[in-house]
């Protein structure tokens, strides 16, 4: 969880100046633009993408896809209003457009913008190493070929697979009325794996992946092709014998890495500073109270090097940082982005992030996960009598109002007299944010971080995320199977 | 308050043109077959909370795809650079990267033959979802809200009010002589107040009204005052024990099944043998009360084209009718070109086309025939159940069936609804659950794309305290 510090980038902001033709000059004009009919800030947030999609599927190499767009998003901030506009196309002309679109938010004298930017030093998480059009595209399908091989390999129950494989670099570059200005350019790839088993009448399916902010080189060990692959057709394998899975409350031992979702959907998105801004969430007005057993300290953290959910800097400019949401158990802050801080006076988390220049910012999750606690995984297990170990899930979703919570298990076992018995269905976990934590009663010392696959879906924008979890026991949780 | 100006739509491009000539120039570097698509469209948006306006959004964009074939490799490319530099990027890139693929014998464009545009006015467009001023799009907002807020003094904060309008126009030529093109409208008005009650336990439901033209969006008073109705309903909600009862859907849960069984049947699924369905062609998967219709063709009761309406599919074939379940038996699955002939059938031509990749497979108006019973008379029938408004989460594995979702609604007690219920799951598996139908509502009514009546389901497992 290093944060080395580098001198500004100036090749970040070169990308815009040389393809674009954007000049320091334009972007003040802008600015004084879209503060033309008054407001208290602007911001202008030119992004640039080109992503590369490439799948294996009957060991084929069947599809292959580029694709790239740029534009800008120009927001006006007056009081508790924003106004936004945003264009594709980069002409001084357009972009004024736009910012006299914004402009219309606000209603009063003209302001002036701070002239001349200052570019803070920011961090370093992700050495670029993805190309953007010149990809070595063969030895991106040597991986899903290697996948694809391993998967087949592994079982002759395994049916079917596809190895897919994304990635793109996403170039940013953002000034700001008072003065801030910043810029970025973030790589991201995944590799997943999608097997079908078979054995008599009974199909089932498993999925794996992995992906980061880093190049080809993170896919080895616990992300490599053949483990992907492997755990993938091991899931689909192990649902081929699975048994229904219980219905009602009962202890639950959720596994480490990825179950940390829960914490995303139980606590993250309650703790986003625009629902309590709003008063419209149900964690509103419990700072200082207990949400969460003693054992439970959650942390929001965007500066762990190479990871999916870590940004230099967020969509607003600001430095990404580790902000403690829950400390043993007491409820401590809030995610904010510039608004939500200002509106609150509260400090900025550097939480301010959107899909793409489309888009208005929003205060949203990075690295979401519990620290390490002192039991061991083993005992954990053996202290349930009868009950749920969940160690994968596909997603989940949550209320923010009434703080209801539910992640579905993809795969998980009875736990019968402290032993782990046999595969279950998939069933859904539901729960209640700010009742849920109050059930952890025992945390393994075993953190571990998901593989870099999460996307997180807020008022139709979609973010990469990480999340991260030990084992932890809740003694008490509703899961939803159907009892047969 | 200011004027929101609406933007003149941007400098007219021919979008016809521009994707012919994309292909041309395709074909021209070496292509076997090409197809384009491109998309323009603008929105505006304005979002009104406790009577203020919060958020007002106004743009347009564009944006152009390629897919090309070498014979059977095939590769995609897309862009928002229509310059002739960023359209001759397209063209290379594509070519490039079609040469790194190999050869699908399956791949390629679908037959001469088959291309066709439904003739007439579909009435997608309407102009009028843009008369509106500014200031009148945001009074509309704010009276969303203000009517949801005015109900009951128990609705004391809001998520907001809001109205959108977007008009998009999307045109796809190929090197087989197709070459299409339509426009779109869309209006919406919508609220979500937030209620809080005696024990300070908050609870908010949304609502909206969508339409093509906005002469046909309903008020925002009548919006608002369903939210509030639909938030009310949600107080005092509480657990209930774990349990195998009658679930009765609400049509808007009910929706999202009838989402389920058109992804379960489409072709993608079943060729990789990744449905439930697969292999269920011509047999019994539901009650035989059960008859399900896709539809691109349909216009509503108000004349308005619906909003699975099209007049072509992702790749150029004719929009069409598709009985896909009658008297519970799966007629057919639903296919592009390439999972047709994967699967040795024709195209049912529900492609759907994004601006990247290849085409998928999506549903026109997709929608379950009503019965003959009011929901009332549904749920009078049944002695102890939970009837669903809600639904959460992901909890669908549709190569197993297993189904197992979070679920809000209200109980129901000798035929009658009750309390208010969350924090429960519903469960089962969807092959049973289709076979399970017991009881279908008349009251179809198409708010979006896919359209269901009420449903009873029996033998399904409700897990709670």
């Amino acid at each position: 969880m290093t944060n080395p510090v580098s001198p500004p980038h100036p090749g970040h902001q070169r990308y815009f100046f040389q393809k674009f033709g954007i000049t320091e000059r334009l972007l003040e004009r802008c600015l004084g633009e879209a503060l033309s009919a008054g407001g208290d800030y602007a911001d202008l947030y030119f992004e640039s993408v080109t992503s590369t999609a490439l799948a294996v599927d009957e060991q084929i190499v069947k599809s292959a896809s580029q694709g790239t767009s740029a534009g800008c998003g120009i927001r006006v901030l007056s009081g508790e209003r924003t106004g936004y506009a945003y264009t594709d196309n980069l002409s001084p002309e357009r972009l004024l457009r736009a910012a006299r679109t914004a402009a219309l938010i606000a209603s009063g004298p003209a302001r002036q913008p701070v002239q001349g930017f200052t570019e803070a030093p920011i961090a370093d998480l992700y050495p670029v190493p993805l190309g953007g059009f010149d990809l070595d595209l063969a030895a991106r399908l040597e991986l899903l070929l290697r996948a694809d091989r391993a998967a087949r390999a592994f079982s002759p129950a395994v049916v079917h697979v596809q190895a897919s494989y994304f990635e793109e670099l996403r170039r940013i570059l953002i000034a700001a009325s008072d003065g801030a200005f910043a810029s970025d350019t973030q790589p991201l790839c995944r590799l997943n794996a999608f097997v079908i088993a078979k054995e008599g009448a009974v199909t089932t399916k498993g999925t794996a992946g992995a992906g980061g902010r880093a190049g080809l080189e993170q896919f080895t060990g616990s992300k490599s092709p053949e483990h992907l692959a492997h755990e993938a057709a091991r899931g689909a394998i192990l649902q081929l014998g699975a048994v229904p899975a219980p219905a009602g409350e009962m202890p639950v031992v959720l596994g480490p890495g990825w179950p940390g979702i829960l914490l995303h959907e139980a606590v993250g998105h309650g703790l986003e500073a625009d629902f309590n801004r709003r008063k419209t969430s149900a964690f509103t007005g419990l700072i200082g109270q207990s949400v969460a057993s003693s054992k439970v300290t959650v942390v929001d953290n965007g500066t762990m090097a190479g990871r999916r959910g870590s940004l230099n800097v967020d969509d607003e400019g600001s430095p990404t940082q580790e902000t403690v949401l829950i400390e043993n158990g007491i409820l401590r802050g809030y995610l904010t982005d510039k608004l939500s801080a200002r509106l609150m006076g509260s400090a900025n988390t550097g939480s301010g992030r959107r899909e793409s220049y489309q888009c208005i910012p929003m205060p949203r999750m990075t690295n979401t996960y519990m620290l390490a606690g002192e039991d061991d995984p083993e005992d954990i297990l053996r202290s349930v009598k009868y009950g749920l170990y969940a160690v994968n899930f596909g997603g989940g979703s949550v209320d923010i109002t009434t703080g209801k919570f539910v992640f579905s298990a993809s795969e998980a076992y009875l736990i019968e007299d402290g032993k782990i018995t046999a595969p279950v269905r998939d069933a859904t976990l539901i729960g209640n944010g700010p009742e849920a934590l109050k059930y952890v009663s025992m945390v393994g010392h075993d953190l571990k971080l998901d593989e870099g696959v999460g996307t997180c879906g807020k008022d139709g924008q979609s973010v990469p995320v990480g999340v991260g979890m030990p084992t932890v026991k809740l003694d008490k949780m509703t899961v939803g199977g159907t009892g047969r | 308050m200011p004027q929101a100006a609406v933007q003149p739509s941007e400098t007219a491009v021919d979008l016809e043109s521009l994707t012919a000539g994309v292909v041309a120039l395709a074909m021209k570097a070496g292509a076997s077959d090409a197809e384009s698509v491109a998309r323009e469209g603008d929105e505006f948006s304005v979002n009104v909370r406790m009577g203020e306006v919060e958020t007002i959004k106004e743009s347009g964009s564009r944006g152009l795809g390629l897919r090309v074939f070498l014979g059977n490799r095939s590769a995609s490319t897309s862009t928002s650079d229509l310059t002739p530099d960023g359209i001759r990027q397209l063209v290379e890139g594509a070519m490039a990267l079609a040469k790194v693929t190999e050869e699908d014998p399956f791949a390629g464009l679908p037959e001469t033959a088959e291309f066709g545009s439904l003739a007439g006015d579909l009435h997608l467009y309407y102009e009028d979802v843009y008369s509106l001023s500014g200031a009148e799009r945001i009074e509309w907002a704010r009276r969303a809200e203000a009517a949801a807020l005015a109900v009951d003094p128990r609705l004391t904060n809001s998520d907001g009010g809001s109205f959108d309008v977007s008009t998009g126009r999307k045109v796809l030529a190929n090197s087989r002589g197709f070459l299409g093109g339509y426009r779109a409208s869309f209006a919406g008005v919508s609220a979500a107040p937030v209620a809080m009650d005696e024990h300070g336990q908050r609870q908010r439901a949304g609502w909206s009204s969508s339409a093509r033209s906005f002469a046909l969006l309903e008020s925002p008073e009548a919006v608002g005052q369903e939210a509030a109705r639909r938030t009310l309903l949600r107080l005092g909600a509480r657990r209930v024990p774990t349990q195998r009862v009658p679930i009765v859907f609400a049509r808007e849960a009910a929706n999202s099944l009838l989402g389920s069984i058109f992804e379960a049947a489409s072709g993608n699924a079943i060729w990789r043998g990744a449905s439930f369905l697969a292999g269920c062609l011509g047999k019994q998967i539901a009650a035989p009360s059960l008859r399900i219709v896709d539809d691109s063709t349909m216009l509503l009761p108000t004349g308005a084209g619906g909003f699975g309406t099209s007049p072509f599919d992702g790749e150029g074939l004719p929009s069409r009718r598709t009985t896909v379940v009658e008297n519970g038996v799966l007629e057919t699955y639903l296919l592009n070109t390439y999972s047709a002939r994967k699967l040795g059938m024709k195209s049912t031509h529900n492609a759907s086309r994004g601006l990247a990749g290849t085409p998928g497979i999506g549903c026109g108006n997709l929608y379950l025939e009503p019965g003959s019973l009011t929901p009332e008379e549904i749920i009078a029938a049944i002695p102890a159940g939970l009837y669903v408004t809600g639904l959460m989460g992901p909890g669908v594995n549709l190569v197993t069936g297993d189904y197992s979702r979070g679920a809000v609604g209200l109980w129901i007690e000798n035929g009658q609804l009750t309390h208010a219920v969350e924090q429960v799951t519903v469960s089962g598996n969807l092959a049973e659950m289709l076979l399970n139908v017991t009881a279908i509502g008349n009251d179809l009514v198409f708010r979006g794309a896919v359209a269901s009546p009420t449903l009873r389901i029996d033998g399904m497992t409700i897990a709670g305290s």
